[in-house]
């Protein structure tokens, strides 16, 4: 079996499973959000059960429009803290809170091993940690708050191998830009992708929770890495339940096997308006911005703020362009703060922002008007995603977009830092 | 037995376009449905009439996981949606909420948009009454086939908890 399919196995009572086959999977952790908790507490309500089937495997996170930004999306977040604080389940207020992917694995909520399905997407971010982790909708979060499992299709794994070292300013972004505009938006539809290689076990854990963050931009079910020294020291100071580390088999069957030699990569730029339609950043280079966003799920830990403080302290942020740089969440804005890179933020001319989603789906805090041009660490760039159905997008890592902010235009780390 | 005009669309629309994050602050499915399709068809919510089917190629639905999309389409008035494939999350969202879905390559390559189609949900038969075409949908597997004949998933876990069948 495949590590995904190790970890689905041990969740049923089933001691092997295969690709296609339909089974009931018990959950270590349910999420859901001040946009899809609503309407999952709306159904959990017609199930007709009091109480949810373990609070402390629920975890709802106010982190969309929060703090919130109208009266609409304040009823939604009183109605998800109502519920949380009516059933017990777990919690996190704003000035406590951070983005749902952000704050789960760093609060030690998710371990190695775990089974997680969450109202969002991005979900499959924590396979990053060799977690199974999936996102679905809110009736499926609703019918799992009820009981505890939930029934998946047991997805075919495909294997990519990334081989060499990688350059400067390259991170697990670019392998993951690249790897869509390789596979396609639909390349890897109903698929768990496992992560491998040289490149994979040199890479911090920040950068993989970028790489399985993006997963789904691929189409992918979930996103996993396997479990190594260096996940090991991540979760050991966190964890408050023991865990299970799973290893995929020597016999285990792949779908698909793909390699890449990364040693020559060069940071990526997604162009609007698709995640795969992506560049070298050399060739979408005198691409005038508006606005440049550093933050998000996908790129507002520590490290892509340390790497945006590397390339802004000192320098000027372009007259013409707004800098937003959002931490993703308060221990990762404290841990800033007393590096000293809120301070580097701020003197270069950039906004900082409390937690939150905000600009990366055209919540609040950075909406783009019409024809309108904003380089952004976060993961989609669909039309209309941050605003004007009339704005564009561009995706890249911190040190891209950091880089473009002082020079006010699409460019590489490189012009700044050699 | 479903009929109605056609609403085609291409590959990859994802939850963006079928209902853009900006309208998320409400949940209600009449409020949602005044914004579905809106970046990409702004006419849409004008010629839709209850019963017309939406029709894509490929990845109907990627991105978000917001049942939003979905909610939005079926408050829209569109009984189903055909498409060459659907995105895993919108696919389990709509199945769960009551909106069929048919995979089918055929109907999507030979239907034009404003032909009238006619689709029998449990033989996955689609007529194309304005070519005087017909096809075959993708069956169901038989645990889907289950699940939407208990009338969704939340029909289904009331009578799971009902017969305690929970592991
Ligand atoms: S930061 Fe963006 S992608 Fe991540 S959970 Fe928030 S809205 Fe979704």
């Amino acid at each position: 079996m495949t590590l995904a399919e190790k970890i689905l196995a041990a969740h049923t009572d089933k001691k092997k499973v295969s690709p296609g086959e339909f089974i009931n999977v018990r959950v270590d952790l349910i999420l859901a959000n001040d946009i899809t908790a609503p309407i999952a507490i709306r159904e959990f309500q017609r199930i007709g059960v009091d109480k949810v089937f373990d609070p402390k495997k629920v975890v709802m996170v106010p982190d969309h429009f929060v703090p919130n930004k109208d009266i609409a999306s304040a009823e939604q977040a009183k109605l998800m803290r109502e519920f949380a604080r009516e059933q017990e389940i777990l919690y996190f207020e704003v000035g406590q809170m951070g983005i749902e992917h952000v704050l789960l694995p760093e609060q030690g909520l998710v371990l190695p091993g775990d089974v997680v399905i969450g109202a969002d997407s991005h979900t499959c971010t924590y396979g990053a940690l060799g977690a199974f982790a999936t996102g679905m909708g809110s009736t499926d979060i609703a019918a799992a708050m009820a009981t505890g499992d939930i029934w998946m299709k047991v997805p075919p794994t495909i294997k990519l191998i990334y081989h060499g070292n990688l350059g400067k300013w390259v991170s697990g972004k670019d392998l993951i830009l690249y790897t869509i505009s390789n596979i396609g938006v639909d390349g890897a539809l109903y698929s768990a992708m496992e992560f491998v290689g040289e490149a994979i076990d040199t890479l911090s854990i920040d950068s993989r929770f970028t790489m399985a963050n993006m997963a789904i931009e691929a189409g992918a079910k979930a996103g996993l890495f396997r479990v190594d020294n260096k996940t090991q020291l991540y979760v050991k100071s966190r964890a408050k339940r023991p865990y299970l580390v799973y290893e995929p088999d020597n016999d285990a069957e792949y779908s698909q096997v793909i390699e890449y030699d990364v040693s020559l990569l060069e940071p990526q730029v997604a162009l609007p308006h698709s995640p795969a339609n992506t560049k070298p950043v050399s060739q979408v280079e005198n691409i005038d911005i508006n606005q440049a966003v550093i933050g998000s799920c996908t790129n507002g830990r520590l490290e892509d703020l340390r790497i945006a403080a590397q390339i802004l302290k000192g320098r000027k942020v372009h007259p013409e362009v707004r800098c937003i740089i959002i931490p993703g969440s308060q221990q990762v804005y404290l841990d800033a703060l007393v590096e000293g890179l809120i301070e580097a933020f701020i003197k270069a001319g950039a906004a900082v922002s409390t937690p939150t989603c905000g600009p990366c789906l055209g919540g609040h805090m950075g909406v783009l008007a019409a024809g309108e041009r904003c380089i952004s660490t976060t993961n989609r760039n669909f039309v209309g995603r941050m605003g004007s159905p009339k704005s564009e997008v561009y995706l890249a890592n911190p040190a891209v977009a950091a880089a473009s902010a002082i020079m006010g235009r699409i460019t590489s780390p490189g012009e700044i830092l050699g | 037995m479903l009929k109605g005009k056609v609403h085609k669309y291409g590959a990859n629309v994802d939850t963006d376009a079928i209902i853009p994050a900006r309208y998320l602050n409400v949940s209600e499915p009449a409020e949602l449905a005044k914004h579905c399709m809106e970046d990409i068809d702004r006419d849409f919510v004008k010629k839709v009439k209850p019963g017309d089917i939406m029709m894509a190629t490929t990845n109907f639905g990627c991105g978000s996981s917001r049942e939003h999309a979905p909610l939005a389409i079926k408050a829209a008035g569109i009984s189903c949606i055909i498409a060459k494939s659907f995105a895993r999350i919108f696919f389990r969202n709509a199945i769960n909420i009551g909106l069929p879905l048919l995979e089918c390559d055929a109907a999507v390559d030979k239907t034009e948009a404003g032909d009238t189609l006619e689709v029998e949900l449990y033989s996955g038969r689609i007529k194309n009454l304005t070519r005087g075409m017909e096809f075959t949908a993708k069956p169901y597997p038989k645990f889907m086939a289950e699940l939407i004949s208990a009338g969704g998933l939340i029909e289904y876990t009331r009578k799971r908890l009902a017969s305690r069948e929970i592991i």
